[in-house]
């Protein structure tokens, strides 16, 4: 019984890293443009399936693919930045929920007519290690282990270089920004492309150890809500943290009730925290 | 003359309803009236979401829930303790009220983006607890013996009956929300709509104008859900909790216009018929939902007030019917 609590424990923490990644960018929008990104999921299952593709054609090594994926997620963002959300930023909230879920159904619509809805998945493994009782996939440590690398990047990024400063400064306060002769406008569409970014990585990683179609997005996408809170919306590094919770709740829940309980436990933790901790569980820091 | 003059948006919007509703008994097929039905259901769901949506200004992004919640208690009345349809529905509609209630008291003092992501949550922890609720049939749901249709007359009259029970539920949400619309307490929540501070400022009590718009806009989904498994035949928790119809209905409303008595009605009639028209299409079939989108993402981006909306800005002289 120990053994198998380490064991999924271990499980869980290891893919909450990867749910982490996709909360980040889902909350760096959040916080810069108060915007529920509403696309997030399909772009998470476009990742993914830039992943089988490439992977399937050209057979370049996935960790490669992956840096192809991120920069195709950069671009994807910009692009529906620039198209739907730009002239809704400042409408009220229901006018960008709404334009990012149409981006949703359109990038969906086409998906499914491409891809259908039959599962996939990237014929890769890098083995397994066996630490004691527990058994390590190779493809979830490497995961984990570059989710933490991407992690660490996106600090570095908003702390240390002059857009990530720029970034920080439209958070707090977009006009005083622009009245320091921050470019919003350019600093909005990067972080709308930074977000989408980390949503397309996370996807193209998940694709190395689970199945998808082009409909998983969806779950992982909800999975970002419930990260984007616990971890305070708008907070980053609060994201990973929330990730970290959500994997050892997945892990650890099913070792004492049917699995099929863990969502009731997640999304009643989630509208408990929105209504009694909505700042998070980390305090009101942005 | 004076009295139509009052009521000209009420009446106007009422001929619509009822235009619709008459259609396929002129008609006489019965394929009609099953799309007729789909349509009148969107408009009693889209009218009574836009009362929230529309007047009060708060984005309920999970709202099905209370259709599938009032759904599921109906059906479970109707099937496992026998119960006729009609108190079916009645505490169909009052437990989705109920509900509404306890949970609007908790989430409605959420503002903006915080209330649409709780309203996510609520539907799904209410779907995931239902595919775990034995009493409820679990992950597969109820079904319904159809023997049960006896009682009302054999299958087609049960069908024929539903139909005008849904006639007359449209026409009372639609009463009730031009009712809603134009009393003191539709403009407490129109001024909660414009600014909530300001509104408290000026004597609404907006905490429990709120909860009270929010059962209103929950209590006909629950009849509704409880009408439409009926017909049904069966119930399960992704056909009762589809959070993609939630936005399905946010965006009826919005192709309508939001806030207007009509708009809602309109969006939902030219919303069901494009979908249908788009699914049955040979070029378009595949990718509806994309279609669906990009109109979507137009109105967003160049009509937010919708087409009643847009109609009334351009065209002063139509307010006086267009409600």
């Amino acid at each position: 019984m120990v053994n198998m609590i380490i064991a999924s424990l271990i499980d869980g923490l290891l893919l909450g890293f990867v749910y982490g990644v996709a909360a980040m960018g889902l909350t760096l929008i959040f916080g810069v443009m108060d915007v529920i990104n509403l696309s997030h999921g399909p772009i998470i299952a476009l990742g993914m399936f830039g992943m089988y593709l490439i992977y399937n054609a050209v057979g370049l090594n996935p960790y490669l693919i992956i840096l192809l994926v991120a920069i195709m997620g950069l671009l994807m963002g910009i692009v529906i930045y620039l198209i739907a959300v730009q002239r809704v930023i400042n409408a009220p909230h229901l006018s960008s929920l709404l334009a990012t879920f149409a981006v949703n159904m359109i990038i969906i619509g086409i998906g499914t007519a491409i891809f259908t809805t039959s599962p996939r998945n990237v014929e890769f493994s890098l083995g397994s290690v066996q630490i004691g009782p527990v058994t390590l996939l190779g493809t979830r440590v490497a995961a984990a282990l570059i989710a933490m690398v991407v992690t660490a990047g996106l600090y570095l990024f908003l702390y240390r270089t002059r857009p990530g400063k720029y970034i920080r400064a439209v958070t707090n306060n977009r006009s005083a920004a622009e009245l320091v002769g921050v470019p919003s406008d350019r600093i909005l569409a990067l972080s709308f492309g930074l977000g989408s970014m980390l949503a397309a990585l996370s996807g193209a990683l998940i694709a190395t150890f689970f199945p998808f179609t082009i409909l998983s997005g969806g779950a992982y996408e909800l999975k970002s809500f419930v990260i984007a809170v616990l971890g305070g919306l708008g907070n980053p590094v609060g994201a990973l943290f929330g990730g970290l919770i959500l994997g050892v709740l997945e892990g650890i829940i099913p070792a004492f009730m049917e699995a099929s309980w863990v969502p009731v436990i997640e999304f009643g933790l989630f509208v408990m925290i929105l209504l009694f901790r909505p700042k998070g569980l980390f305090g009101a820091e942005r | 003359m004076k009295v139509i003059q009052k009521y000209l948006g009420l009446i106007f919007a009422l001929l619509v309803v009822i235009a619709l509703a008459v259609y396929p008994l002129i008609d006489g097929k019965p394929a009609t009236r099953e799309v007729i039905f789909t349509v009148l259901r969107a408009i009693a769901l889209a009218s009574s979401l836009n009362i929230i949506l529309g007047y009060t200004g708060y984005v309920s992004f999970g709202h099905i829930v209370y259709y599938g919640l009032g759904g599921y208690v109906g059906f479970y009345l109707i099937t496992q303790q026998n119960w006729s349809l009609w108190p079916s529905m009645l505490v169909g509609g009052l437990s989705a009220g109920i509900l509404a209630f306890l949970i609007g008291s908790a989430i409605l003092r959420l503002r903006g983006a915080y209330f649409a992501l709780a309203t996510i949550g609520v539907n799904e922890a209410v779907r995931a607890f239902i595919s775990n609720f034995d009493l409820f049939g679990g992950p597969t749901g109820l079904t319904m013996n159809f023997k049960v249709y006896k009682d009302y007359g054999g299958a087609l009259e049960a069908l024929e009956m539903v139909f005008y029970i849904m006639i007359g539920l449209t026409i009372a949400v639609v009463v009730i929300s031009y009712l809603v619309k134009t009393s003191k307490f539709g403009l407490g929540l129109m001024a909660i709509r414009e600014n909530e501070d300001a509104a408290e400022v000026i004597g609404v009590v907006a905490p429990r104008a709120k909860t009270w718009a929010y059962v209103i806009s929950a209590i006909f989904p629950g009849i509704i859900g409880v009408l439409f498994f009926f017909k049904n035949g069966n119930v399960e928790p992704h056909l009762a909790f589809p959070l993609h119809s939630s936005i399905e209905f946010i965006v009826m409303v919005m192709l309508g216009g939001q806030g207007t008595v009509l708009g809602p009605i309109f969006g939902a009639a030219v919303y069901q018929r494009l979908r249908g028209m788009l699914l049955t299409s040979p070029i378009f079939g595949d990718i509806q939902l994309t279609v669906a989108g990009v109109i979507l993402l137009l109105i967003i981006l160049f009509a937010p007030a919708g087409v009643i909306g847009w109609i009334r800005k351009r065209y002063p002289v139509t307010r006086r019917f267009l409600q």
